[in-house]
């Protein structure tokens, strides 16, 4: 069983500490809910683990089954098995969703594939893309379109949940995946991840709704708060933040309160 | 191909001098009429090599180390069996497809032609102007640099028009269709070779036919020299889908004036690929005549290295209800240049017309450089158009989204490109030039390092 380990991790974005020393374990097979309220470093947490360029890690460790991976290009940490599905997917004009996903299935199915070596071939990877297209209630010309190009916010978070399906990571990082969505849309996505979240898939969940974390109950809850996981909890702390909002944990943990503040001026 | 009755053992000299140009005369068998037409041009290439370049067309293009004097042409008999037997080095279309016929020149001299028997009992041309000019003297009399591309323009245009070499003719008649596309190879292989070849396409009244060509080099390392003519002469109702590809190594000056002239409802598709030569500047203007008229424009290229890319694009609308659609989509790389100059121009019988022009350039390395200006100029009053120009580097969220789903930085460079140029590959409709394109631009781009 593989595990994913952070430990006193440390993050900065243009000079500007943001991460003040995270921990956290994550085995295949569990479920994780990250909370915390807006700005609190969770999105810097998503993306520190894929390896965007814009934030540096300045202190700890990120560790899959004892490689540590902060050194690694985003491309080689996909290829072990992390996926994190963006908050703001991104536009690649004139690139077809088919295109798009043959080169990114060829890559992390054959983590020592070299560019410009063969993908895999045409005719399995269109029988499974329109399978879990199917799946996912998408119309399968969608396929042809170019990449989150003229998507409706819905769209875009199905098509991250589509590409979470076909490249089936040991480690998904969803990033608000539910947010910006309407009720059937969050169903949608809710259901797709609990079909493909299973033994195989350890999932963190960043969100601040409760409709995704109805389906896919967390074992764990995690606060964030001023760029430090303040508390973890099981489910019912997910349940207790929905109710009460923040002030408690607030009330609670007043240092990390008080550097929030400072942050937010 | 022999021509007996003139010499053709003289060697001509180096250059485009007074010595060469009686000594390539001398190698030519033509109608009185092309010879004085050389000699018309010849002096009028002597007076406009004193005079200055248009600074608007030519300004950001850097012809000082272009030295005509090192150029050789060939005499019409010199073309040896070895390279015409290797005449489709370098192609990159041909056996792509199922061509109705082939006219391959080297070095400026005809290598090989062939034409469906069908096609030719429809009364349909397809050959070197070297040859038609004399077969059908009147025909290429009453289109040749009268219509599209004047002689005048400047001195390349009066170059040319001197010393051209041959080139591929293609003559329908009324109301014939030519279904399956041509195929034109304009290939350079000696050293300092210069092949100044005149492309020349009349169609009738309701014909319609689609013409491949590309320039090709047979070596990466041989200089060259390519001045060139492009003219384009449609009928009412005529269709044309023409596409150049310029894939010359990049050794390689290369300078057309190239030209399409529209009638009544004719439609003119054209399509400009730019990958290769040192230097390539393209002025090229497309005319709509007749009420009706449209033309469609697509530009690909993608420079590297040292290479220049320039291209001085005209619509000219001077006639009610005439539809223009350029776009060009530019890729840059290491320390390259490429220069746009557009300009769509409306006269006052354009009423109704509707002018679109848009260039969009990527730039792969900070040390590039795009220089994109649009331009109108209208004289009607009730005319729709539009014009813009963007300029960008590659998006590093589109790197790191990509590089997030397991693609190395090149792949997803690679992708981020092919992307780019799909917008206007969507716009071509012949499937073996989109997919020719795509891989000359996917071989260029290199994968790893
Ligand atoms: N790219 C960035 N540039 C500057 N500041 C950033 C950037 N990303 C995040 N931050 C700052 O880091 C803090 C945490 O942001 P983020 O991780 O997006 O929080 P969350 O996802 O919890 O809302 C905020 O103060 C935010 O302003
Ligand atoms: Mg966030």
């Amino acid at each position: 069983m593989s595990l994913l380990k952070i430990s006193d991790l440390h993050v900065s974005v243009s000079d500007t500490p943001i991460l003040k020393g995270v921990d956290l374990e994550i085995k295949q097979g569990e479920i994780h809910a990250l909370m915390g309220p807006n700005g609190s470093g969770k999105s810097t947490l998503a993306y520190a683990m894929a390896g965007h360029p814009g934030y540096t890690i300045t202190g700890g460790k990120i560790e899959i089954d004892g490689t540590n991976i902060i050194e690694l290009d985003p491309n080689e940490r996909a290829r072990l098995g992390l996926f994190l599905a963006f908050q703001y997917p991104v536009v690649i004009p004139g690139v077809k969703v088919a295109d798009f996903l043959r080169h990114a299935m060829s890559n992390v199915r054959n983590p020592d594939r070299k560019e410009g070596e063969k993908l895999i071939p045409m005719r399995e990877f269109r029988k499974e893309l329109l399978g879990q297209m199917n799946e996912l209630g998408m119309d399968p010309e969608m396929a042809r379109r170019y990449l989150n190009d003229g998507f409706s916010g819905g769209e875009k978070k199905r098509m991250e949940i589509l590409q979470l399906a076909m490249l089936k990571p040991k480690f998904a990082v969803l990033d608000e995946t539910d947010s910006g969505l309407d009720s059937d849309a969050v169903k949608v996505v809710s259901e797709g991840l609990s079909r493909l979240s299973g033994p195989e898939m350890g999932v963190l969940i960043i969100t601040h709704h409760e409709r995704l974390l109805e389906f896919n109950q967390p074992q764990f809850t995690h606060v964030m708060l001023a760029g430090r996981i303040v508390e973890t909890g099981d489910a019912n702390l997910a349940a207790e933040l929905h109710e009460h909002g923040y002030s408690n944990i607030r009330e609670r943990h007043p240092e990390a309160a008080a550097e929030e503040v400072v942050e937010a001026v | 191909m022999s021509t007996p009755s003139v010499n053709t053992s003289a060697a001509i000299p180096a250059g485009f001098g007074e010595a060469a140009f009686e000594a390539f005369l001398s190698t030519r068998d033509e109608p009185e009429w092309v010879t004085q037409s050389r000699r018309d041009a010849f002096k009028s290439y002597c007076e406009l090599l004193e005079s200055e370049l248009d600074p608007e067309e030519f300004r950001r293009v850097d012809l000082r180390a272009m030295r005509p004097d090192r150029f050789q042409l060939n005499a019409a008999s010199e073309l040896s069996q070895d390279s015409a037997d290797g005449n489709d080095t370098g192609t990159i279309l041909k056996g792509q497809a199922e061509f109705a016929g082939h006219v391959t020149h080297i070095d400026g001299q005809l290598a090989s032609n062939d034409l469906s028997a069908e096609l030719a009992a429809k009364g349909v041309i397809f050959g070197d102007l070297a040859v038609v000019v004399r077969d059908h003297s009147d025909l290429i009399k009453k289109h040749f640099m009268t219509k599209a591309v004047d002689s005048e323009t400047d001195r390349f245009s009066a170059w040319h028009a001197a010393f051209w070499t041959g080139g591929t003719v293609l003559y329908v008649p009324r109301n014939v269709s030519v279904e399956a596309p041509l195929h034109s190879l304009i290939t350079l292989q000696a050293e300092k070779a210069a092949d100044f070849s005149h492309t020349l396409i009349i169609l009738e009244d309701g014909a319609s036919a689609t013409l491949l060509e590309e320039t090709v080099s047979a070596t990466t390392e041989n200089l060259g020299l390519h001045v060139g003519a492009v003219e384009l002469i449609l009928g009412q109702e005529a269709r044309l889908r023409y596409v150049q590809l310029q894939n010359w190594n990049q050794k390689a000056w290369h300078i057309a004036h190239q030209a399409g002239r529209v009638e009544n409802n004719g439609f003119l598709q054209w399509t400009v690929g730019g990958i290769g030569a040192k230097l390539a500047h393209i002025h090229q203007d497309v005319v709509l005549d007749g009420r009706g008229a449209e033309a469609e424009v697509n530009g690909v290229t993608f420079s590297t290295e040292k290479q220049i890319h320039s291209f001085y694009t005209q619509q000219a609308h001077n006639a009610p209800e005439t539809r223009s659609d350029l776009l060009y989509k530019q890729v840059l790389r290491d320390h390259s240049r490429a220069i746009w100059r557009g300009m769509i121009l409306v006269e006052a019988e354009g009423q109704q017309t509707n002018g679109y022009q848009r260039n969009d350039s990527l730039m792969l390395s900070p040390t590039c450089r795009v220089d994109a200006i649009p331009g109108l100029e209208i004289e009607a009053d009730d005319v729709r158009c539009t014009h813009g120009a963007t300029a960008g580097r590659v998006d590093e969220e589109q790197i790191f989204y990509c590089m997030s789903r397991g693609m190395s930085e090149y792949e997803a460079m690679h992708m981020i490109v092919e992307g780019f140029f799909q917008t206007v590959f969507d716009r071509i409709p012949v499937e073996v030039v989109r997919e020719t394109l795509n891989q000359a631009i996917i071989k260029k781009l290199g994968f790893g390092r």
